[in-house]
């Protein structure tokens, strides 16, 4: 069982590595079906920047040390495109967080996007700050930034408990746009029946190579798409071969 | 700088890894300390985090003549005293532990009862904010299950058939988590590798 999942991991690293390759994309162009909720994000986006408004990055309370806490990496490499996306505004987005690691990371990722946009003038610490520690004190220390005036679209990406609604109630009263994302069945379920722009499971993981971050993230989503196939072939195959007593 | 960053991360990222899955003692040695080191950093930026917020965020609401500098003032007050006594009776103290907890417990508490009529009168809602089919599959589980769970259909038990019915309408949602489980694992496992490559570098690399 061991040697599988070793097998998989490097067949995914290689196959992320192929489908990455400039040769490769030219010949297999990644076809993406539209996901409503991705393409609004961008048109707010597009609409903070004009306003000169702000948007909220959210990334939810998973420890770095724990293996929920990919939701909260897809989180940072949004908020990364986010900054380098609204960088011809005055406005660049806040980030709040649950956890002390994600706190210094999101304020790492600010300070780089600052970086890269020439935009150091703009930048202030604490635009990436804690606002609790247990869930609920974390959901209701981020009120402040969801109500901020300036504050008019938000983004929830990460690890949720039932905290979600606050955030995502809050959110649908106080700005004109949500996106709500996380890799918990639960917080999912709140969010579908809280707000308009829902990524229901694996949607989440796509949101980098929809928002056009990198090559490595488009290949990473094709071979996501490939190994979903592999596993669907697999448990009906397991399926057929337990209902003709096989296995 | 960044380089070296990446390659401590990558270096860390393979040997964590590796030690899931070759059982070598040389690869253990290595693996242990930097599990520890990783608790431990993790530790220390909760703590930093946690006076940045107070120190920096909080202390700045309270020079500003804003809404929420009363708030910001109770938070101060709250921390500065959880502190002292923090330090002088130790975490472990029984009365301590007494004291955070008497407070902090009816807080959470009252916000989760809050939360629960909130989301109630917001999932009635759930119709004007998805107008789709999906939105229409969600409400009508709801009602099902709703209705399944209540207790309401009790008396069905000793009916083979509807009892058989019933118990396969409970198989439904473990389905669809599985599935929606199955897409996260994947996503998970394509975003760890990227991260282990030093293609995302959340670390500024």
């Amino acid at each position: 069982m061991d040697f599988i999942g070793f097998l998989i991991i490097i067949l995914t690293t290689a196959g992320t590595i192929f489908f990455a390759s400039k040769r490769i994309r030219a010949k297999y162009p990644p076809v993406f079906r539209k996901i409503a909720a991705i393409a609004k994000l961008r048109r707010a986006i597009g609409l903070s920047v004009e306003d000169g408004t702000r948007m909220h990055v959210t990334l939810g309370s998973a420890s770095l040390t724990d293996p929920a806490n990919t939701s909260a990496l897809i989180g940072l490499s949004s908020l990364h495109r986010l900054g380098q996306l609204s960088s011809t505004s005055d406005q660049p987005p806040v980030c709040t967080s649950g956890n002390g690691g994600l706190t210094l990371l999101s304020k790492d990722v600010l300070k780089a996007v600052s970086v890269e946009t020439n935009t150091r003038e703009l930048f202030d610490p604490d635009h990436g700050h804690l606002t609790g520690i247990t869930p609920f004190s974390y959901a209701v220390g981020a009120f402040d930034v969801l109500r901020q005036p300036g504050v008019n679209a938000n983004v929830l990406i990460g690890n949720f408990g039932t905290e979600a609604g606050f955030f995502s109630i809050t959110s649908e009263t106080n700005t004109d746009f949500t996106l709500a994302a996380s890799d918990s069945i639960t917080a999912q379920s709140i969010f579908f029946a809280t707000t308009r722009n829902v990524l229901i499971g694996e949607e989440l993981y796509a949101i980098p190579a929809y928002l056009a971050y990198s090559p490595m993230h488009l290949a990473s989503l094709q071979v996501q798409d490939i190994l979903r196939w592999l596993v669907g072939g697999a448990l009906i195959a397991g399926a057929i071969l337990k209902l003709l007593g096989i296995l | 700088m960044k380089i070296i960053n990446t390659i401590i991360a990558i270096i860390s990222g393979v040997i964590v890894l590796l030690g899931y899955f070759i059982p070598s003692p040389l690869i253990q040695s290595m693996r242990q300390p930097l599990l520890d080191w990783a608790i431990i950093l993790s530790g220390i930026a909760g703590l930093i985090a946690i006076l940045n917020l107070v120190f920096s965020v909080h202390w700045k609401r309270l020079k500003e003549n804003g809404e929420s500098k009363g708030f910001s003032f109770v938070l101060f007050i709250a921390f500065i005293l959880t502190l002292i006594a923090g330090i002088f009776l130790g975490p472990s103290n029984t009365g301590f532990q007494k004291l955070v907890t008497a407070v902090q417990v009816p807080i959470e508490s009252s916000l989760m009862a809050v939360l629960a009529i909130t989301m109630a009168f917001s999932s009635i809602k759930m119709l004007q904010r998805q107008k789709n089919w999906m939105g229409f599959v969600f409400f009508l589980s709801v009602v099902i299950f709703l209705i399944i769970n209540s207790g309401v259909l009790a008396f069905t038990t000793d009916i083979p058939v509807i009892n058989d019915l019933l118990s396969g309408f409970h198989q439904v949602p473990v389905a669809g988590a599985r599935g929606i489980l199955l897409g996260i694992a994947l996503g998970s496992l394509a975003t760890g590798i990227r991260v282990l490559i030093g293609s995302d570098r959340p670390y500024n690399g």
